[in-house]
């Protein structure tokens, strides 16, 4: 590869006869530069909508004829009634996902790493990934067999547990629990990798020097792996506000509502459900520019501790 | 390391197999009651083994015209989907792993760009539905979600791994750029191709979201999933011809359609676990 990468590396001027020469190229991306223009730069555009009173009757306007409302659909959205405990939600089941989740996944990836029958391990990893391959809605007519008023569970306990019937805080921990028994397998392979690169010198010395296995997790193990742990934190953080619309609509009823709503669907449901779609967008772009001050702040602490950062 | 078997491992085995049971039992209890007598289930739904054996569930979900036709399409999209994404995101990696491409570097800006910020929902959706109208039309499965910047980018990694050899070889004998992707590279990147047909088929196969946003008309097994929920949440009413002896219940469809939506995937992805790990661990030391 070293020798052709001289020629290649001449950077290639711009004129008719480099553009005719690589017409073919040109032919075989462009297209898809146009595609990416119209699918995902014009919706970012969409984002003046937010200062804009943009209803179904005058989004068909150009934009300068509409009506710009500076801050207002930001300030109606604090001011919504739903908007406090859907931030509420959104950070509840966020966080709680982020900590139990980390933690399982490190359990998990340590018991992988620990074990010395081979192909027990790997027989036992992949059944681990398969519920990461299923889809929301089917892990949600699962999760309703379980978790719904006479289900697996009520049934094992023989009582009625109104797990995902009861409109409390209780059902945050309910989507956690379906989430990491979903994800947690998934989630341990870059754990998993991470372990695979420690020094293994770092273990016999350890073995020599008498230390026991749980003394060679928490002083050799946990440590090695600590670079990746807080790079996954930081991007967990920074998409905390970015709770799926999908899992929460899923695994909620009308019954719990209250304390399933997150950003994501509070915004759908205004924008789209009450067709005001300024403020629709404006929830949005909240929540994107939430999301990129808690990922700055996450890397600063990061910074401040003397971790590895992020950026 | 050396392999001494202690106590502390076999208490591991244990663990594991309690961690399998708790991934399966689910899964089972779904595959049991789609095979389960509908009346009987309701009696109490937790079993893993059929206590009355029935095929009267899958009979009514084969039979019925609101089922087989969200399946047609679901296959359907997954198919399309998967041959589109392949072909374009191929055609597209090897045009930005031409070093000396002239919009080499804006394009894969460009590209990479988005996959950071997005325009969300709101705006998303008012494109589809009222600028481009495409609401209820099978495009809308295809197109917006032709390409994964992320597997494109897998893509291209790869075939700068590759050597250029031949490449310029048949340069020489006169092949242009298209020749060159097609005939060169592309036969060379089965592996990675395999990766993201993969991503493609599943995530086509699994996707909801945009049945849900778009085209409610144009329904998915997915979708017809979520409504049978959203029907046996309500009531557990007996929906199915009375004349047929054993009655059918919104419960046993969906666990039987569950099961239907599932195979696929449970068939597909032992053999390309494989695949699909190492795209992530090659996506994360490259980027």
């Amino acid at each position: 590869m070293g020798k052709s990468k001289v020629t290649a590396k001449k950077k290639t001027k711009l004129s008719l006869a480099t553009i005719w020469k690589q017409r073919y190229l040109l032919i075989m991306s462009i297209p898809f530069v146009i595609w990416l223009i119209i699918f995902k730069y014009i919706p970012l555009w969409g984002w003046t909508m937010a200062f804009q009173d943009v209803k179904p009757a005058t989004f068909n306007k150009p934009i300068f004829q509409r009506q710009f409302v500076g801050f207002g659909n930001f300030i109606k959205t604090f001011k919504d009634r739903l908007f406090a405990q859907t931030m509420i939600n959104t950070l509840g089941v966020s966080i709680i996902g982020i900590a139990v989740g980390t933690v399982a996944a490190i359990i998990f990836a340590v018991m992988l790493n620990e074990m010395k029958f081979l192909r027990f391990k790997k027989v036992t990893q992949t059944i681990s990934y398969l519920p990461h391959f299923v889809s929301w809605v089917i892990i949600a007519s699962i999760a309703k067999n379980v978790f719904n008023d006479g289900g697996v569970v009520d049934t094992l306990f023989k009582t009625n547990l109104h797990l995902m019937s009861t409109n409390s805080m209780l059902i945050w921990f309910v989507i956690v629990f379906i989430d990491i028994w979903k994800e947690v397998g998934w989630n341990a392979i870059i754990y998993l990798s991470s372990m695979a690169g420690i020094d293994p010198g770092l273990y016999e010395a350890a073995e020599i020097d008498g230390a026991n296995r749980f003394q060679r997790i928490w002083h050799i193990t946990l440590p090695g792996i600590r670079p990746t742990i807080i790079v996954l934190l930081i991007m967990s953080i920074g998409g905390a506000l970015n709770v799926g619309m999908e899992r929460q609509m899923l695994l909620s009823n009308p019954l719990i509502e209250d304390h399933t709503m997150v950003l994501s669907w509070f915004s759908y449901k205004r924008g789209i459900g009450n067709s005001d779609y300024g403020l629709g967008t404006a929830i949005g772009v909240f929540q994107s520019a939430v999301g990129i001050s808690l990922l700055l702040i996450a890397n600063k602490i990061a910074g401040l501790f003397g971790e590895d950062r992020l950026i | 390391m050396k392999k001494k078997v202690s106590t502390v491992d076999y208490i591991l085995v244990l663990v594991f197999v309690l961690v399998i049971f708790v991934t399966l039992y689910p899964f089972l209890n779904v595959l049991a009651i789609s095979f389960n007598d509908a009346t009987d289930t309701i009696k109490n739904i937790n079993f893993i083994i059929p206590r009355m054996f029935t095929l009267s569930n899958y009979k009514y979900v084969f039979k019925d015209s609101d089922f087989v036709m969200p399946f047609v399409t679901s296959v359907s999209r997954t198919l399309v989907g998967t041959i589109v994404g392949v072909f374009t995101t191929s055609m597209l990696a090897y045009t930005l792993s031409r070093k000396d491409f002239v919009f080499h570097k804006p394009f894969t800006i460009l590209f990479v760009i988005t996959m950071y910020v997005g325009g969300g929902l709101i705006p998303e959706y008012l494109l589809i539905m009222r600028t481009l109208h495409l609401g209820n039309n099978f495009l809308v499965y295809i197109i917006p979600g032709m390409i994964w910047v992320y597997n494109m980018i897998l893509v291209r990694s790869f075939i700068d791994g590759l050597p250029t050899a031949l490449q310029e070889a048949a340069k020489i004998d006169g092949a242009n750029d298209f020749q060159i992707w097609y005939k060169i590279v592309l036969p060379l990147c089965t592996p990675v191709i395999a990766t993201i047909a993969l991503y493609y088929a599943v995530g086509q196969w699994n996707s909801f979201m945009d049945t849900y946003l778009y085209a409610q008309k144009l329904p998915t097994l997915q979708f017809k999933m979520y409504e049978i929920m959203n029907q046996a949440t309500m009531k557990l009413d007996v929906h199915g011809s009375s004349n047929v002896t054993t009655a059918v219940t919104p419960m046993s469809i969906r666990m039987a359609v569950t099961v239907v939506a599932t195979l696929p995937i449970v068939i597909v992805y032992p053999f390309l676990q494989k695949y699909f790990i190492g795209g992530m661990t090659l996506g994360s030391v490259k980027d």
